[in-house]
């Protein structure tokens, strides 16, 4: 027998540790039950939810051929994943001929160390940053601050946060856990140049913000941002939001730095007329964003001179190596998924312990950062949800986030099956599982469960049941087990002889 | 016409008499229910908390006993939506996943002819008024899976607005789940009864004698809060309603 060696497979490569805000302190339930005591979080994420899902719902509705647009971009993002490779050098090689310069990116250490030293070189001591995810998730702003330059949020929420020494809780409206009297507050505190007579109408808020910011896009001479979509055939990148201070960071400064993660791109030019349909409706309910900026690498005597586009992999390649959990890599960031998630409408993003917060947030910082067994607390993302399926009906590239979700719960499981001493949890699955394999073992059971009605007797049903079932008993009543059960009432009643007939494990 | 009947595991245990009504609706209306004895559950708590390998047997073993019983009668029912997805929904999954593809196909045969309970009502056997009489101030809350993943639409609403002397008021936020999502309502218990809250909240605005649903699941969570609660508001499954008659009241 032949055989030829192919190599040893390459083993998955996550987001490291340490570096970054893919990862919180604690696990989802306990980071939820702080979450759920702050009242004034719960009423303004419950409020701001509420408006701009129906937002969503009524510019989603003008629009005839939704469905079939959700299919395209669904399509069209299968296409990316399938092809990154190739799409991705033909990208390098658009923007290289254009006159940009492109840097790949294992992880954030390597992304953070890469611009740290681009914005070095250039002399500057700031810099201004468009709003962006990806440089959030791979904690740039830190690694700047240590290297003494100063990145300055210039988005009217991210600002919020920065100077709130805060961390963003949504996707898109990153302040969505503060009111204004809070944002007035924070304003007061934080801006130098604040006027003293600042009310909390939102106006003068956003004026006195616009204030401050002009000051810094006029003096800045290094601009960095994220990208919405990158085409691979002409190597031009994409940028939309609602407040024109991206289009001031990425026209006015010398030097741009785009970071992008690898997952963001898109085939042709063409692609990109589905989905600036698909993103603004999703995300703000508007049918077009005011801003719509894009550029490809340098232009002559016009805007940066200098460009970078840094492309981030970050435990993306560790997601696309899963077959079922690769669809997270189709998400545009439209945060659609979170106003409708009835978990994040209570806890709020910052539960998640991620920057990618709700239901996207789920699927995605598990798979990006791997899950190192039950006590991680990105293991418990996955169990974040009742899988009542709101995030799966108006994601724009139709994710299918329940049955991601399942499906790495099924691999948070396996992580527990592996240690030396099965958990509670393992043994128990294990029993029921054997139980119900017969229906005579299932009916033995339920006669067992019978003696729960002892529990009831008093009240008529179960008020208190100890540890696990107190986790049901402290806020729910059960009720008691009956006297006879349907299948003891069907073989009284109707009383086929031969009763297990069609069981084939009796 | 020939009907299997799916009580399911939580259904035979706990809630015999959705069952029970289950069967008097659908011989009321002239159809023969059989009770396939061999019947357990369809894993649908293992698939959903993840273990997929012990799920796999217990869909091996629906799919035998129903499949024996689809040789005699026409097609299956359950009184729940989400037992009702899982079969139609994650068997194959769960059987392909456990190297088992002749099993997936099988499982899609069977559950090609599952139907819940208003969808086997209203698609299948074509009726809304079956005849029911139940004298009360009802609302009805639409579970997530019957939802989202059957897209049962107004098919229960139908069912309801046929019943006689029945005062069906609208459930606000009607489409926001309760919070129950099996073993979530144990692993995020807070999570889960603030949701809760909100669902008895609506539920309590409506000054509904009776909270009703597809699935005694769910019906299960918001009655465990309406009863902790002393709020008088009692959860009743849709089955029971519909098999309610003037000799009830």
């Amino acid at each position: 027998m032949t055989s030829t060696f192919l190599g040893l497979p390459k083993p998955v490569t996550y987001a490291p540790d340490g570096v970054g805000n893919l990862r919180g302190d604690e696990s989802f339930p306990r980071a939820a039950r702080s979450a759920l005591k702050n009242s004034q979080l719960r009423r303004n994420v419950g409020i701001a939810t509420a408006t701009i899902r129906e937002k969503r719902a009524a510019v989603v509705a003008e629009v005839d051929d939704w469905e079939q647009l959700r299919d395209a971009g669904a399509a069209i993002k299968a296409d990316v994943m399938a092809r990154l490779p190739e799409l991705l050098e033909e990208l390098e090689a658009a923007v290289t001929a254009r006159g940009g310069v492109v840097h790949w990116a294992r992880d954030a250490t390597e992304a953070n160390r890469i611009i740290v030293e681009i914005v070095r070189e250039t002399g500057a001591r700031e810099v201004v940053k468009v709003k962006s995810m990806v440089t959030q998730e791979i904690g740039l702003n830190e690694a700047l601050e240590a290297a003494g330059i100063a990145p300055i949020e210039t988005d009217l929420a991210e600002l919020i946060v920065q100077l709130g020494h805060d961390k963003p809780s949504h996707i898109l409206v990153p302040a969505i856990h503060r009111n204004r009297s809070e944002i007035r507050e924070i304003f007061m505190r934080e801006m130098p140049d604040v006027p003293a007579d600042l009310t909390d109408d939102p106006r003068r808020l956003a004026m006195a913000a616009r204030a401050h910011l002009r000051k810094k896009f006029l003096s800045a001479k290094v601009g960095i941002s994220g990208a919405n979509f990158a085409i691979a055939e002409t190597g031009t990148l994409a940028v939309v939001e609602s407040e024109g201070n991206g289009r001031m960071c990425l026209t006015l400064p010398d030097t741009l730095i785009t970071v992008m993660g690898i997952e963001k791109l898109l085939p042709t030019w063409r692609d990109l007329e589905v989905f600036l349909q698909l993103l603004p409706r999703s995300s703000t309910g508007e049918r077009m964003n005011p801003y719509t900026s894009m550029w490809t690498a340098v232009t002559p005597g016009d805007g940066p001179q200098a460009f970078h586009l840094l492309l981030l992999d970050n435990g993306r390649t560790a997601a696309l190596s899963d077959e079922i959990g690769r669809a997270a890599l189709h998400c545009i960031r439209c945060s659609a998924c979170l106003n409708v998630c009835p978990i994040y409408e209570r806890t709020g993003g910052n539960a998640y312990g991620s920057v990618y917060p709700g239901p996207i947030g789920a699927i995605l910082s598990p798979q990006l950062t791997g899950m190192n067994g039950h006590r991680d607390p990105n293991s418990s993302l996955p169990f974040a949800s009742t899988l009542c399926g709101a995030c799966y009906s108006v994601c724009p590239v139709k994710i299918d986030i329940p049955s991601i979700l399942v499906h790495l719960r099924a691999r948070a499981v396996d992580h527990v099956r592996a240690q030396s001493t099965p958990s509670a949890e393992l043994l128990s699955m294990k029993v029921v599982a054997w139980a119900m394999r017969s229906s005579r073992r299932f009916a033995r059971a339920e006669r067992l469960m019978r003696l729960g009605r002892l529990l009831g007797l008093r009240r008529g049903r179960i008020t208190a049941l100890p540890w696990p079932g107190s986790a049901w008993t402290t806020s729910r009543d059960l009720p008691i087990p009956p006297k006879e059960t349907f299948r003891e009432w069907w073989l009284r009643e109707r009383g086929a002889p031969g009763s297990t007939e069609g069981d084939p494990h009796a | 016409m020939r009907i299997a009947l799916f009580a399911t595991c939580l259904g035979d245990a706990m809630f015999p008499d959705v069952s029970r009504a289950t069967v008097a609706v659908l011989e009321r209306l002239g159809h023969t229910v059989v009770f396939p004895a061999g019947q357990t559950c369809c894993g649908q708590m293992h698939v959903n908390t993840g273990y997929l390998d012990e799920a796999a047997p217990l869909v091996r073993h629906h799919v035998e006993t129903f499949e024996d019983a689809l040789e005699t009668c026409e097609v299956v029912v359950a009184p729940s939506g989400s037992c009702v997805g899982s079969v139609r929904h994650q068997h194959a999954m769960v059987a392909r996943s456990n190297g088992t593809p002749e099993l997936a196909e099988r499982a899609e045969r069977v559950a090609a002819r599952t139907y819940e309970l208003s969808e086997l009502l209203v698609d299948v056997l074509g009726v809304t008024d079956v005849g029911a009489y139940y004298p009360h101030r009802v609302t009805y809350h639409p579970t997530c899976h019957s939802l989202r993943m059957l897209h049962v639409g107004d098919k229960p609403l139908r069912l309801l607005r046929a019943v006689r002397g029945l005062d069906l008021i609208e459930l606000p936020a009607a489409d926001s789940c309760c919070g129950f999502g099996g073993t979530f309502s144990v692993k995020n218990p807070d999570v889960s009864t603030a949701m809760l809250a909100d669902k008895m909240t609506n539920v309590v605005s409506t000054r509904a004698e009776v909270c009703t649903a597809g699935d005694s699941s769910c019906l299960m969570h918001i009655g465990g809060g309406l009863s902790r609660l002393r709020t008088g508001v009692r959860a009743v499954h849709l089955a029971e309603i519909l098999a309610a008659t003037e000799g009830d009241a």
